[in-house]
């Protein structure tokens, strides 16, 4: 049958449509192994579900009827079983402790984690690749120093305490930038979600009064999550362009009489973006989980919180669906940085 | 790039200038809350503290009680009510021209559907109603709306009225729109899964918008039969973080602070923008000794270690103001509820007891407990103060569920926990800390009396007859009878009593903090 394939469809078609199921089984697989884990983790640990459902409180009776109605009497493949076949038919089931279906939720707090996750990446990159790249130009001198220092400060300081800090600072003090949220709370329910993230949903409806109060929330939390994100970026962009300073080419560029600027940003910095690609998806990937203690302090209702109240009640339907949802998107990301590291650099086409 | 962040710089600080906070309007109420628990907006399923403080202001139960003097029940929804003489047939006249907000009337159909609903769903809360003798089968002869304004109710014994009508105070007795909650239900579900996260009601407040854990707002009810609340919208934002919510309360930016730790409230003080309401709530604090250890089942012991414990000194260091001494377990605000408290801290008597009991030396003890705040840190105290008396305690830290696991099997020496009264009648205490009718391994009630093994036939009996007593005075002297003995001779310390703390702006006046959280009213707040 392959055979036939093969001649009907051309060598080269085939080989394209081979690659694309090899990728749609090892997603699928993942997915599966992911679920699998979760669910058995989920399942041991010594939270019951049920008590997130009637609380303390509730008489036996209740109780035990609640726990059939979850299926928690069942044998564990039984009731990974019936989980896999809900799924499959596009089922993620309610979540116990917000009563609505689960998918439903994740779409009003996925939105919100990837707007601050974005433009937190945005702010990460933007100062922590020059920032990388100055210190690597002036290594062991002042600016080296000063970069290093800021980005052990961003390393090692909870982010817990920085964001109320900032809070303290720039809310409380000076009065910069509003206080926590993501609108202020009279703007709350004027605005139909599309597709979650307000400052898209505001700029299609053309309310810029609303998408300034979104854009002047995101500004601090975006900033204390971009500068743990710089912290990162500009260390490893830092020592990518060490190892490639040192290499012949540039001193061959030098020789040659190229301007300096153009060795360093264009030469060095070209060949740096291969592998910062690669460590800018996986930053991002990780913001994209979530930032429970961000959005704890900034009372911004993410995916982090969501996923870590969920775990801590047991709600298991909850925790499967943002599991899907993190495996999603860093399979998403890793496609999506193998295919910008196809364009940048040739030999991996 | 220079010019890329300049332009950066220049947009950060354009609405960073329109971002400069303002008061909150006259008319809208903004408040910070921790209100995460809310699994459900049904009140027939409602269960949670903030969940039945929506319910509270958002339906119209049948009675309510004055906050002030628990003793006064009046009527919501029903004008009045009368008990039959058989003791076991109640009768409520439903108040005419009422309207939810569906526009629908209020009529006693609805209030008696609502009942049923509750008994039939049996949800968390059913057993307020079900205790009664209610069930799926016999529940619609038994709760039925004789005509459009009277509501009949018979339960299947006769008793203490003020038992029955406090329980009618509870979030089950909110009346619901039958018409509405009826036009969606799904495969028999009465509506259920429809009014979790939608509203049907006919209170001082509608509900305008639900997000779990983000968002709850509300808005008034202009036509409400008792006058519209002067606030034409609550908006009630969830804040996570205690140190964020007094941030946003002294910036101006919300009206009410409400879950502000022993810290911040401290912090507060001599602020003169701000002011601190408190009132007493029905949650207590205990010990529970298993009467199936050896040394804690005798009678000196108990008495001794309930003065190895320092009340005052905990209430002062630790709980600054979240919680007040109390020693019985009614809580004030209760029917009956007792207000003495004979035990301090007195080692030297402890001390004496323990050696008549025969540890002259004292011994070596367990005390399971919450690996939260305030519980580790008053295990902490209470380690230190037992130890006084000679008594070593060994804490075990663990998460809140699995000590209940534990508990509940009987597998503790000490626990250390908090207990919250269902409804707001003596019983629901008497029921749990006083009774225990059945105290076999297997039995099918587990009272805290059964979880800590201690068989009390006589106390169990004069608790049965408290709740069947008709008299509400003699009722309630029954009650501090049961209070005294209890005191003396149980083995549960009763140490504490919580205290709600709201910390509201100088200008929010009459924001009302009843003894239960469905006694928390919006309604009659001005600013």
């Amino acid at each position: 049958m392959f055979d036939r394939l093969r001649t009907l469809t051309g060598g080269r078609a085939f080989r394209v449509l081979v690659k694309i199921l090899g990728i749609l089984v090892s997603v699928a697989l993942t997915f599966l192994g992911l679920l699998f884990v979760t669910f058995i983790i989920g399942r041991v640990v010594p939270i019951d579900p049920v008590l997130a459902a009637v609380g303390d409180r509730a008489p036996d009776a209740v109780y035990e009827r609640v726990r059939m109605e979850l299926g928690l009497h069942l044998p564990l493949y039984q009731q990974f079983w019936i989980y896999l076949t809900k799924v499959f038919q596009g089922d993620l089931g309610r979540s116990v402790l917000t009563a609505n279906p689960v998918a439903a939720d994740i779409l009003r707090v996925f939105p919100a984690t990837l707007e601050l996750a974005t433009a937190a990446t945005i702010i990460g990159v933007i100062l922590g690749v020059p920032m990388g790249v100055t210190a690597a130009v002036h290594q062991g001198r002042w600016p080296d120093g000063v970069f290093r220092v800021v980005g052990l400060f961003g390393y090692s300081v909870p982010v817990f305490w920085l964001g109320l800090m900032g809070l303290l600072l720039f809310y409380g003090k000076l009065g910069w930038v509003p206080g926590p949220g993501r609108l202020d709370v009279f703007y709350e329910g004027i605005l139909e979600s599309k597709t979650g993230v307000i400052l898209i949903d505001s700029a299609l409806a053309g309310d810029w009064i609303i998408f300034r109060n979104a854009l002047s929330h995101l500004i601090l939390p975006s900033a204390i999550l971009g500068y743990f994100s710089l912290a990162y970026i500009s260390r490893m962009t830092r020592s990518f362009m060490l190892e490639q300073l040192n290499q012949e080419y540039i001193t061959t560029a030098r020789v040659k009489g190229v301007a300096e600027w153009r060795v360093v940003w264009v030469h060095a910095l070209g060949n740096v973006w291969v592998p910062l690609v690669t460590v800018i998806a996986l930053s991002y990937g990780n913001l994209l989980e979530g930032s429970v203690l961000t959005e704890t302090v900034f009372a911004w209702p993410g995916l982090g919180f969501y996923l870590t109240k969920s775990l801590l009640s047991a709600d298991m339907n909850a925790v499967l669906g943002s599991t899907i949802v993190v495996g999603s998107v860093f399979i998403g990301i890793n496609l999506l940085s193998d295919a910008v590291y196809r364009l940048l650099d040739p030999r991996a086409r | 790039m220079k010019r890329c962040l300049s332009i950066l710089f220049a947009a950060a600080l354009l609405f960073a200038a329109s971002a400069a906070p303002a008061a909150t309007p006259d008319n809208a109420l903004v408040m910070a809350w921790q209100f995460d628990d809310i699994i459900t907006l049904d009140p027939a399923e409602i269960f949670e503290f903030s969940g039945a403080e929506f319910a509270g202001n958002a339906y119209d139960r049948l009675i309510g009680y004055d906050v002030d003097n628990v003793e006064e029940i009046y009527g919501l929804a029903a004008e009045s009510w009368e008990v039959g003489d058989d003791g076991k047939t109640y009768t409520f006249k439903i108040r005419k021209g009422m309207t939810f907000s569906s526009g629908n009337p209020v009529t006693a159909e609805d209030a008696a559907f609502s009942l049923q609903r509750t008994v039939i769903l049996n949800k968390s809360p059913g057993f307020i109603l079900t205790q009664f003798g209610f069930t799926a089968d016999n529940v619609r002869e038994k709760i039925k709306a004789a005509d459009d304004h009277t509501l009949v109710l018979e339960t299947d014994k006769a008793y203490a009225p003020t038992f029955v009508l406090y329980c009618l105070t509870s979030t089950v007795g909110s009346v619901v729109d039958k018409k509405t909650v009826m036009a969606h239900e799904k495969d028999g579900d009465l509506g259920h899964a429809w009014l979790r996260t939608n509203y049907a009601g006919s209170g001082p407040f509608a509900l305008n918008a639900w997000k779990a854990s983000e968002l709850l707002m509300l808005d008034a009810n202009e036509t409400y039969w008792d006058g519209a609340p002067a606030m034409k919208r609550v908006m009630i934002r969830h804040i996570p973080e205690p140190a964020t919510q007094r941030l946003l309360l002294e910036k101006g930016d919300i009206d009410i602070a409400r879950n502000l730790g022993p810290d911040q409230i401290k912090g507060l003080t001599g602020n003169a923008d701000i002011k601190i309401h408190s009132a007493p709530k029905g949650g207590i604090f205990y010990l529970g000794f298993n009467q199936k250890h050896p040394i804690l089942s005798k009678p000196q012991v108990r008495q001794a270690l309930k003065y190895l414990v320092d009340y005052q000194g905990m209430a002062d260091s630790i709980l600054k103001g979240t919680m007040v001494v109390h020693q019985a377990f009614l809580p004030k605000g209760f029917l009956g509820a007792l207000l003495e408290t004979p035990f301090s801290f007195d080692p030297e008597k402890a001390k004496k007891l323990l050696a008549d009991a025969g540890h002259p030396d004292g011994f070596t003890v367990s005390m399971d407990t919450r690996n939260n705040f305030p519980t580790l840190d008053m295990a902490q105290a209470i380690q230190s103060s037992f130890a006084q008396g000679g008594v070593k305690v060994e804490i075990l830290p663990m998460d809140g569920k699995q000590a209940l696991t534990k508990y509940r099997a009987r597998n503790h020496e000490i626990y250390i926990g908090r207990w919250g009264p269902d409804y707001q009648d003596p019983h629901t205490n008497a029921d749990t800390f006083a009774s225990n009718p059945d105290n076999s391994d297997d039995a099918a009630a587990k009272p805290l009396a059964w979880r800590n093994a201690w068989d009390i036939p006589e106390m169990t009996e004069k608790t049965q007859a408290a709740v069947r007593e008709r008299d509400p005075k003699k009722r309630a002297r029954m009650y501090l009878g049961l209070q005294k003995e209890h005191q003396q001779r149980s083995p549960f310390v009763i140490m504490f009593q919580d205290i709600e703390v709201a910390a509201e702006r100088a200008n929010v006046e009459n924001f009302i903090l009843g003894p239960s959280f469905d006694s928390n009213f919006y309604r009659f707040v001005t600013k």
